[in-house]
């Protein structure tokens, strides 16, 4: 009994990875345009995790203009998607706005383990080599050792930290932060949040709640409000977004761990349904692994 | 889904009535919202491919389920064929030696830290000597996370921030816990990608040297397309005995454990369910596959089937009633049937056109309770032939069901006038069903 299912099991196998093509590099797109082609394409994007309504659209629109303009070969197919995905992209990319309000507040927010504490961690960095003083603010008062987490960071960037103990009230903690930033003329204050799920409501309100405390000491701020998502993590993170957005008021996004093989291939519904503007991208756990979103090197990555 | 589904197929209800079979038509409409729902439950596209392409295989001229539609039908086989493809729930290794270590690998983030105070929890409340041990020297504050779990429950924590060597770690630690007789040592490690082959290549290596009982993949419920990829490389190169799937709190499917189990077939071990120590349970393959097929509501379907089957049992007796043959078995089965049902007052109020009668109507469920109680009581032959129960035989029934020999003479005569009931019926030709049960 057992033997037979290992059996069919290993038979599944064999059949997936005969079926197996991987992105578009080891798909022959130099070959005539017709329904498997097409069938290939959409595949690709499927699993480069664009999802199936987006997918559709796309496919959609491909073989409405190969036909409009009497395309012949997939290379011309390739350059027209290419096209596509990064015009889907538009409007969606967007440097960091800064106030100069000393301090300048970043919101930092997103689901559990997406690398909401590294990438403050590696933006600190980035602030510090401009020169800027950075408070970082251990507003992640739940998770165990998350406190001495972001002290690692704050050691390796020479940024200054304000922190409670464990199980303080996190807007407490943003307020101390703020506020010692504010009168000693800090550039920038880093706020790193527990990670949360975006079902949990009471969650959702305490994010809100460190939003209006922000907020009592200058109603332009936070000037950023980062979601932070992980890039490896498929059609769910159209609804982290989308919830976020709606509860935080999401000012962009940044994706992490694309130095993987996942794709992030979500951004484009994400962007498609909710225009929020990509900021960074996440490539590593070091310091520096972390670069502006650039829509381009974004879809030749995810169509490679 | 579900919804969809059904919606979709109460146009077609119709025509299908008399159909006994799914045809290929059906199937494929089916098929296609069906594979709409797993690639938005991130289940690997190729696994989707050939799942589809199988299960059509499987779904065309079936027969279909008595007491569902045709779109019900298919949406419950395909329901059991997900449920095949999870497996059964699998239970943690034994160690043949103690300790028992049991490796936890994955991704960056995947909640491997917080899995091994869960689990060290689990084995301490079965009354295992439980211990945990870092071997994560690259996250910050990884050591110090992983003890202060250990520390809120109660548990052995190993670690050494001075010491820079993963595998050295490890031995050492299996060394420490051997000496503290420890039965279980849940050894963490660092997150790692499945492409970095340095460090997968000292997870290898810590295999070797401490010899676990289990090493389980820690992966991220929300995963996407990639999942597979990465659970592939893990396996080929560290070889998993199991995978715990975690952040099922959220609204994640969770197609991973679809395409993983399907590809890898290595069992599912334990789901997490929060970022709370006590957040976890062993995995269960039918809350997730309702999940990833996104069925709210498989139980009614289960429910349905129930009922028809039990339809099948009213028409056999509405046969022996027609024929006289009501015996007190009879009875006491219809009883059951109706009581299974739920409550009866929120029967009744189901029916259309009574709910709103039976407002002040309460039903008295104990009645039933001891209409049964008194029909148990008796043997086969007195509920068959009632007309040999006398005075002491109405005792002995009295006796052993609790009751008094009123309650005994009551039962009976409602019995003579229910068959005199059916006997006019049966000359009279109306009413199919002797739904006049005694109240
Ligand atoms: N490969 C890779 N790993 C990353 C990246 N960003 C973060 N990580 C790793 O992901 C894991 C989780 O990162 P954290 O920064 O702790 O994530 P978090 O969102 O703060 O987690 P919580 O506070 O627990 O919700 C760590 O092991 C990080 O080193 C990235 O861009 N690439
Ligand atoms: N909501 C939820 N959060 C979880 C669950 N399991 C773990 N987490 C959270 O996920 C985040 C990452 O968990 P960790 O245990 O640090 O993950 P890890 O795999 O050890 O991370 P690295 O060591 O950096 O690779 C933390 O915020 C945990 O609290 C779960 O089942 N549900
Ligand atoms: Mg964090
Ligand atoms: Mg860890």
């Amino acid at each position: 009994m057992l033997k037979a299912i290992y059996e069919h099991l290993k038979k599944g196998l064999q059949k997936t990875k005969e079926q197996a093509k991987i992105g578009l590099s080891e798909l022959n797109i130099s070959r005539k345009i017709d329904d498997s082609l097409f069938e290939d394409l959409e595949i690709a994007l499927l699993k480069a995790d664009v999802g199936i309504n987006a997918t559709e659209e796309i496919i959609e629109f491909l073989k409405k203009e190969a036909k409009k303009k009497g395309l012949k070969n997939g290379e011309e197919l390739k350059g027209l998607l290419k096209e596509k995905l990064i015009s889907m992209l538009k409007g969606c990319s967007g440097e960091l706005r800064l106030l100069n309000e000393k301090p300048d507040v970043i919101l930092f927010l997103g689901i559990n383990g997406s690398g909401k504490t590294t990438t403050v961690g590696k933006l600190a960095y980035r602030f510090k080599k401009e020169g800027k003083s950075v408070v970082l603010a251990a507003a992640d008062t739940f998770r165990a050792a998350a406190i001495e987490q972001l002290e690692v960071w704050a050691e390796r960037t020479e940024a200054r930290i304000v922190k409670h103990k464990p199980g303080a009230d996190p807007a407490a903690v943003v307020f101390d932060a703020v506020n010692s930033a504010k009168s000693r003329g800090d550039d920038i204050v880093l706020v790193d949040t527990a990670g949360r799920l975006h079902t949990k409501e009471h969650l959702m309100k305490e994010l809100q709640k460190i939003k209006r405390t922000i907020k009592k000491f200058s109603e332009n701020q936070p000037c950023e409000t980062l979601l932070v998502l992980d890039g490896t993590i498929g059609q769910n993170s159209i609804n982290q977004a989308k919830v976020f957005k709606e509860s935080t008021d999401v000012s962009g996004i940044i994706i992490t761990k694309l130095d993987g093989t996942a794709k992030g291939g979500a951004l484009i519904p994400i962007c498609r349904e909710l225009k929020i503007p990509i900021k960074f991208v996440g490539v590593g756990e070091g310091i520096e692994d972390l670069q502006p979103f650039d829509p381009e090197a974004f879809v030749s990555a995810l169509l490679d | 889904m579900f919804e969809l589904l059904t919606e979709k197929f109460s146009g077609l209800v119709e025509k299908l009535k008399r159909a006994k079979r799914l045809d290929e038509r059906t199937v494929e409409e089916a098929l296609k919202d069906i594979r709409r729902a797993l690639l938005e439950a991130d289940v690997n596209v190729e696994v989707v491919q050939q799942f589809i392409k199988d299960l059509k295989g499987k779904l065309v001229d079936r027969e279909l389920i008595k007491g569902l539609t045709a779109g019900e039908t298919v949406v419950k086989l395909i329901y059991d064929e997900v449920l095949e493809v999870l497996g059964e729930h699998s239970p943690l290794q034994k160690p043949e030696k103690t300790p028992g270590v049991i490796m936890l690998v994955g991704l960056q983030g995947t909640g491997k830290t917080t899995t091994a105070g869960k689990l060290a929890r689990l084995l301490k409340s079965k009354g295992y000597t439980v211990a945990v041990a870092s071997t994560d020297v690259r996250r910050p504050a990884a050591m110090k996370q992983l003890c202060t779990l250990a520390q809120s429950i109660d548990v052995k924590c190993y670690a050494d921030e001075d010491e820079k060597d993963a595998v050295k770690l490890a031995e050492k630690f299996v060394k420490q816990a051997e000496n503290d007789g420890i039965s279980y040592l849940i050894l963490d490690t660092a997150g790692r990608l499945h492409i970095d082959e340095e460090l997968m290549d000292e997870l290898v290596l810590i295999k070797s040297r401490v010899h676990p009982v289990e090493v389980l993949y820690v992966a991220d419920a929300m995963q996407g397309q990639d999942a597979i990829n990465t659970a592939e490389v893990y396996h080929q190169k560290v070889g998993l005995t199991g995978v715990i799937l975690t952040k099922l709190d959220g609204d994640a499917k969770g197609g991973i454990a679809l395409s993983v189990r399907r590809v890898l077939g290595v069992p599912i071990k334990f789901i997490g369910t929060g970022e709370k120590i006590e957040d976890f349970q062993p995995f269960y393959p039918d809350r997730i596959a309702q999940r990833i097929l996104g069925l709210g509501d498989i139980q009614s379907l289960i429910e349905k089937m129930q009922a028809a089957i039990d339809e099948d049992k009213a028409e056999e007796m509405a046969k022996r009633v027609m024929n006289a043959e009501f015996t007190l078995e009879d009875l006491k089965e219809q009883i059951n049937m109706i009581r299974n049902l739920g409550p009866l007052e929120n029967i009744l109020k189901m029916i259309p056109g009574v709910g709103s009668k039976l407002k002040h109507l309460k039903v008295d469920e104990k009645k039933f309770i001891k209409i049964e109680a008194i029909i148990n009581s008796m043997t086969p032959e007195e509920r068959r032939n009632p007309q040999i129960i006398n005075g002491s035989r109405k005792r002995r029934i009295a006796r052993g069901s609790g009751t008094t020999i009123v309650d005994v003479n009551q039962v009976l005569k409602q019995y003579k006038e229910m068959k005199k009931l059916m006997k006019k019926m049966k000359k009279s030709g109306k009413m199919k069903l002797p739904f006049n049960l005694p109240m």
